[in-house]
């Protein structure tokens, strides 16, 4: 039927003006299939058809929802109602859609319909959503930071609440998993800070110094900065993938109507497990970009091991490390807890799943980034 | 044993199933399955769980490669069709899946636009007049138009998924458990909306279902899917007095019973 539109256009419609009053004769097939044809002559007909006009539809041939429609714009819905009256020969179940298009439409356009909005408004209502989710998220967030700490505070007293299973499953899937990962990463950027530094030291005939800025910048920065960008990437999605299915499939109402403790049975083993992952796989990156380092140095800049290793131990305070490792903990705890809270905040369909993994995983790159900035100046300015 | 076809004065074939083979690993869900579609008639497909109604439904629309057999639609057999044929098939057909299957991305308006759109060539103006008409037609109010479809109820996700089903004028609508998942006034209304439409459309409604009063308020035959096969097809009264344990647990359990009755008392009102 759809290739009836190669046929010659079939003139679908005629005022017949002897009459009176004037006849409308419609005929040929009103189906979907010349929906443009079928709008095309009723642009014509519409200002010289009114209420009187009779219609007659013994001509058509074929007729499905699209004509009736058509139909309806052209005499409203309530005279197509009338007409399956007023065609008693025709067949029922033609009289029958004629009928309920009519019913139908005439119902639809009797409801208000809604109103359009204006740019502008659109755009200040955006900005006031976006600004008001902004300040529940913080608030919210900060909320579950204070709900966890509790939760930890009550359960480090009863030794026997440890779900120590839960906590050592999550070390390994957070830490153990992530040390191939996290190593080959930072041996790279190792790598690549260490050329970086050699081309352009290699200027001022300081190449030597390579290794001060490779162990500082490890020590001090990268090391901890890409394991949290890392874990960020890898297990905050994760907690918000694995407490957004739980939720949206009830499981967490079900936690609680058991009286357990959701905070205590999903949320502490996890910020814990990221507590203890976090500093440990830190501590492997920063060894891992030393590595790095120090083989691009041995390799391309003739420096051997045994004066890198002086150099290292000559320059690098031990200071830079603590200054690092001081992040670690706060990185761990705070990508933990947003991981966490995007998974409450889940509701229902796998899409809200998927939403707020992201979510969580932009959040949590964004706090470590902005967290690292801050605590960069106030190194700087203790002279730390 | 299969006996689908009431050969005489039945109106013409539009689904014809025979030999249908349907094997996933070592379970044989379908084993030389056969059944008839007639023009104009509501068809319902009863079945335990698991025993592949729906399976049979996409193998029909096409969506599975069955193991072995033919089906055949409107004479043809789609997976032996070109591409393009095989689209102007299936634009003659629509699919209600289970759970709606509206797109989420899209809002219930657009849902039903966008087969207007791809195949039935018509603008972005004639569409929105067009989905507009389908969704007065499913009943659904004029504001769920420009609503997601997350923001709807089951009852309205279905209506509008209907809508979306009925967008190109469709000759067999196939439905996969449309009141599941309903309240009993939802479902009830669903049942009259698919008569109403079915009498003013025209349409072949091939209906899987657990609901018995849907059974029994809507449908002109039933066919029933037991061990592996159509284990009877036919009217109502005549299937539900087979002698066959699950036909008889079914039909003559509680519920079966108590469908029937609201379906008399149903029949002895209007």
């Amino acid at each position: 039927m759809l290739n009836g539109m190669t046929a010659p256009a079939p003139n679908f419609a005629e005022l017949d003006l002897a009459t009176t009053p004037a006849c409308l004769r419609i005929r040929g097939d009103w189906t979907l299939a010349h929906y443009a044809a079928l709008e095309h002559t009723l642009a014509d007909l519409r200002e010289r058809v009114d209420a009187h006009t009779s219609i007659d539809l013994d001509g058509v041939d074929q007729l499905d929802t699209a004509g009736a429609a058509l139909l309806a714009d052209l005499l409203g819905a309530t005279r197509l109602r009338d007409l399956a009256h007023e065609t008693p020969h025709w067949p029922p179940a033609r009289r029958a859609l004629l009928e309920t298009v009519g019913t139908a439409l005439n119902e639809y356009q009797r409801q208000a319909q809604p109103r359009p909005h204006n740019t502008l408004s659109l755009l200040l209502e955006r900005i006031g959503v976006a600004t008001d989710n902004f300040y529940q998220q913080a608030l919210q967030l900060l909320g579950f930071i204070g709900l966890t700490l509790e939760t930890l505070a009550r359960g480090l007293l009863r030794p026997r609440r440890w779900r120590m299973t839960s906590l050592v499953a999550h070390v390994e899937q957070i830490g153990l998993d992530a040390v191939p990962i996290v190593a080959l990463l930072s041996f790279l950027v190792g790598a690549v800070v260490a050329f970086l530094g050699a081309t352009v030291l290699a200027d001022f005939g300081a190449s030597i110094y390579t290794v001060d800025l490779v162990s500082i910048s490890f020590l001090r920065e990268f090391g901890v900065l890409l394991t949290a960008i890392l874990l960020a990437g890898r297990t905050a999605s994760a907690f918000t993938a694995q407490i957004g299915s739980m939720k949206s499939r009830e499981e967490i109402d079900a936690i609680r109507t058991l009286g357990l403790d959701p905070m205590e049975l999903l949320v502490l083993p996890r910020v814990l497990a990221l507590l203890i992952s976090l500093p440990l796989l830190s501590f492997l990156a920063m060894l891992a970009g030393i590595l790095g380092g120090a083989m691009v140095c041995i390799f391309a800049l003739d420096i051997t091991p045994a004066m890198f290793l002086s150099m290292l131990r000559a320059d690098t305070d031990v200071r830079h490390f603590l200054v690092g490792m001081g992040k670690a903990p706060v990185f761990a705890f705070l990508i933990a807890v947003i991981g966490c809270l995007e998974g409450f905040r889940v509701t229902g369909s796998a899409q809200s799943v998927g939403e707020h993994t992201t979510s969580s995983v932009v959040q949590s790159i964004f706090v470590v980034i902005v967290i690292d900035a801050i605590a960069a100046l106030f190194y700087m300015e203790m002279g730390w | 044993m299969s006996a689908p076809t009431q050969a005489s004065a039945a109106p013409p074939v539009v689904v014809e199933v025979r030999g249908l083979i349907n094997r996933f690993g070592a379970q044989t869900v379908h084993d030389n399955l056969d059944l008839d579609v007639h023009r104009g008639e509501i068809l319902g497909v009863v079945g335990g769980s698991g025993s592949g109604k729906s399976v049979l439904l996409r193998s029909i629309v096409g969506l599975l490669r069955p193991t072995a057999g033919s089906v055949r639609v409107f004479g043809e057999d789609l997976l032996a069709l070109s591409a393009e044929r095989r689209s102007q098939i299936e634009r003659r057909f629509g699919v209600l899946f289970q759970r709606g299957a509206l797109f989420s991305s899209l809002t219930v308006a657009e849902n039903v636009a966008l087969p207007l759109i791809e195949h039935g060539g018509l603008d972005r103006e004639a569409a929105a007049y067009m989905a507009g008409v389908k969704l007065a037609l499913v009943g659904l109010p004029r504001d769920t138009a420009h609503k997601s479809p997350s923001a709807l109820s089951g009852g309205m996700i279905k209506r509008a998924a209907l809508a979306r089903a009925l967008a190109l004028d469709p000759e067999i609508l196939f439905l996969d458990e449309p009141t599941a998942g309903l309240d009993p006034i939802s479902a009830a209304a669903f049942d009259q909306l698919l008569l109403t439409l079915r009498n003013a459309l025209g349409l072949t409604v091939f209906l899987v279902t657990h609901d018995l009063d849907t059974l029994y308020t809507v449908c002109d035959r039933v066919a029933v899917i037991s061990q592996q096969k159509v284990l009877v097809a036919g009217p109502l009264d005549v299937v539900a007095a087979t002698d066959d344990a699950w036909v008889q647990a079914y039909f003559h359990g509680p519920r079966g019973r108590a469908a029937e009755h609201a379906a008399q008392r149903l029949a002895e009102e209007t």
